[in-house]
């Protein structure tokens, strides 16, 4: 998206809580059918049912402006619009395999609020006419697993669930399906590959999901986060929702914030704010009275920032921050560093997980990523070379033959392979120097 | 060999799918959590219920890390390191209890990657559950914890254990 946008105006400094009100106003039993029910769940769904017209959902949504929360943001309405019309059976897989270094935004809604995304769900699954949602959680949420399997007993036995709902005559099953400890499977060919009991490596695409997904039928994959949202949307209505937020950023998003600050956790924030009063005002700034030397806004698969006041007064909208600063909000993780780390460190740390993490498939990445971590293991401890950080730029360009260009460029089937070279990448145009002084000693004898 | 109620829960699992095939992934966590761990005899098993082969079933589940295809006694520990751990002390918890119980045969220490719960870090699982803001000490408490029963663990693969 390099497309020109507007400096927004900066919004105030505070949460605005929509998708996450119900469990953080509720931290002990919002996750229970009693509560859930009490404090309005399946509400929408049943309105839904009343009113019997998909296109409603659909004009809603689409109005909304809601794009995936699950780090490609692509709109949701535009997806179900692609959908193809060929008599086939239509899925609606849900990803709840966070993964991603740092990301822990959706394990607050999936064991803190189930019966939110199972009405998500319902809509969803009503919206694209499908009749059996799967909910593919990473296999370490066995909480998560185990509050959803639950919810959705619940919610069967109340009738918002099974066949025939509520009298409508349309029924939908959700099935809770656990991962086994695949960072790929997040990616969503890989993750539909697992779901069909194959090793979770990802496919070639096109064709894409929405055409060719599960059991080679289309196949709608979303983000916890997104789902959840649908049914705020349909009650607070669209054009309110895309009312919040900035340019084609609308609306709240979840960011999971960690690292060296006062106040780690998860936040709501409407779109808008600086990145300096999310880290700073919202986060609480940096613990001990240390500085803020880096941080990663979007994840551990994009660029870096540091802290400059060109980074920190950027403000937080998908497009904005892309176009300007060359990185994205991703995930809604946001990593922080303080003044005593060692980006090599970090940067180390990235790559043993990426090369840990490649599925294998692609030769780029499942040989770069051994090497970067290699090199960068002796860089980050005390072993570095003179020309090691031009060899890690080398190792880069064979995965992603523009390494400094965002977003990445790929050699490989999927993001995986050039996610690392973000890393790298950020080395090179932020701490060259301390690097090279770090390497100039050459290996101690 | 699945028990006679895990027998059950086999077929009401795989009736779950339209295709036998998917659900591998549950029957193996269903096996790893009856026997702690994954026996070339429990994937025989799982291929006749998914209509494939046993190596097929082994090819598939040697993907998937949280599948242990060797016993590792009672209690699965899994530390995070990855890079908000890794600057809060992960790295030294790790170690610790590496040590520590280096010649447990109960306790299964392993280094893993981010948990999803670097809000609280550094952070580890027991059989999966959540156990955060730890320190080398209070770690080793809560594993000596589960091994005294104060705690209550779930199956080696983060399910219920169905005797």
């Amino acid at each position: 998206m390099s497309e020109a946008v507007e400096t927004p105006a900066r919004k105030e400094v505070r949460e605005t809580l929509i998708v996450s009100r119900r469990v953080r106003e509720f931290p002990d039993d919002a996750h229970t059918f009693e509560r859930a029910t009490s404090d309005g769940a399946y509400e929408i769904w049943k309105e839904v049912l009343r009113r019997a017209d998909v296109q409603w959902i659909h004009d809603e949504v689409k109005a909304s402006g809601l794009r995936g929360r699950g780090g490609a943001n692509f709109p949701t309405a535009i997806k179900w619009e692609s959908l193809p019309d060929n008599g086939l059976p239509r899925h609606l897989v849900i990803n709840g395999d966070e993964g991603e270094p740092s990301t822990f935004k959706d394990r607050l809604l999936i064991e803190g609020d189930p019966h939110a995304l199972i009405e998500g769900v319902c809509i969803e699954a009503y919206r694209i006419g499908s009749h059996r949602a799967f909910i593919y959680l990473r296999g370490e949420f066995a909480l998560g697993a185990d509050r959803i399997e639950q919810a959705v007993h619940d919610a069967r036995a109340a009738g918002y669930v099974g066949s025939n709902i509520l009298g409508s005559g349309f029924d939908v099953e959700i099935v809770v399906h656990r991962g086994a400890g695949a960072y790929i499977c997040g990616e969503e060919s890989a993750l539909i590959e697992s779901l069909e009991g194959k090793r979770g490596m990802p496919r070639i695409k096109p064709p894409l999901p929405i055409h060719v997904g599960l059991y080679s039928e289309p196949t709608v994959v979303n983000n916890v986060e997104t789902v959840c949202t649908i049914p705020h949307i349909l009650k607070m209505g669209g054009a309110q929702y895309a009312n919040l937020g900035v340019n084609r950023s609308t609306g709240t998003r979840l960011a999971a914030i960690s690292g060296h600050v006062n106040n780690p956790g998860v936040y709501e924030l409407e779109f808008g704010m600086t990145l300096r009063d999310i880290i700073f005002g919202i986060a609480g700034g940096i613990r001990g009275d240390k500085q803020l030397k880096f941080f990663l806004p979007g994840g551990a698969s994009f660029q870096w920032l540091i802290a400059s006041d060109e980074h920190l007064d950027q403000v937080y909208d998908i497009d904005d921050i892309s176009a300007k600063l060359g990185t994205t909000l991703g995930s809604g993780a946001i990593m922080v560093y303080d003044e005593d780390t060692d980006p090599l460190l970090v940067a180390w740390r990235l790559a043993k997980f990426y090369a840990h993490e490649s599925c294998g498939k692609c030769t780029p990445c499942r040989e770069g990523s051994g090497w970067l971590e290699k090199v960068l293991y002796r860089m980050s401890h005390g072993q570095g070379r003179p020309n090691d950080m031009d060899a890690l730029l080398d190792i880069s360009a064979g995965i992603s033959p523009d390494v400094m260009k965002a977003p990445f460029t790929q050699t490989t089937i999927c993001p995986l392979g050039p996610s690392p070279v973000s890393a790298i990448a950020s080395l090179q145009k932020y701490f060259r120097a301390e690097v090279e002084a770090a390497c100039a000693a050459g290996v101690p004898a | 060999m699945f028990t006679e109620a895990n027998k059950k829960r086999a077929v009401e699992i795989v009736a779950q799918y339209p295709k036998a095939h998917s659900a591998i992934l549950p029957l193996a966590h269903l096996a790893q959590d009856q026997d702690g761990w994954l026996s070339l005899d429990a994937m025989d098993e799982i291929a006749d219920y998914c209509d494939t082969t046993a190596a097929d079933v082994q090819g598939v589940c040697s993907f998937y890390t949280m599948y242990k295809r060797r016993p590792c006694g009672n209690f699965v520990v899994s530390v995070c390191t990855n890079v908000t751990c890794l600057v809060v002390g992960g790295p030294e918890v790790l170690e610790h209890l590496e040590h520590k119980y280096a010649n447990d045969n109960d306790v299964f220490v392993e280094e893993v990657e981010c948990l999803a719960a670097c809000g609280n870090a550094p952070s580890m699982q027991v059989n999966y559950e959540y156990h955060e803001h730890l320190t080398p000490e209070s770690a080793e408490q809560v594993v000596e914890d589960y091994k005294a029963g104060r705690l209550v663990a779930r199956g080696v693969s983060g399910g219920a254990v169905h005797a």
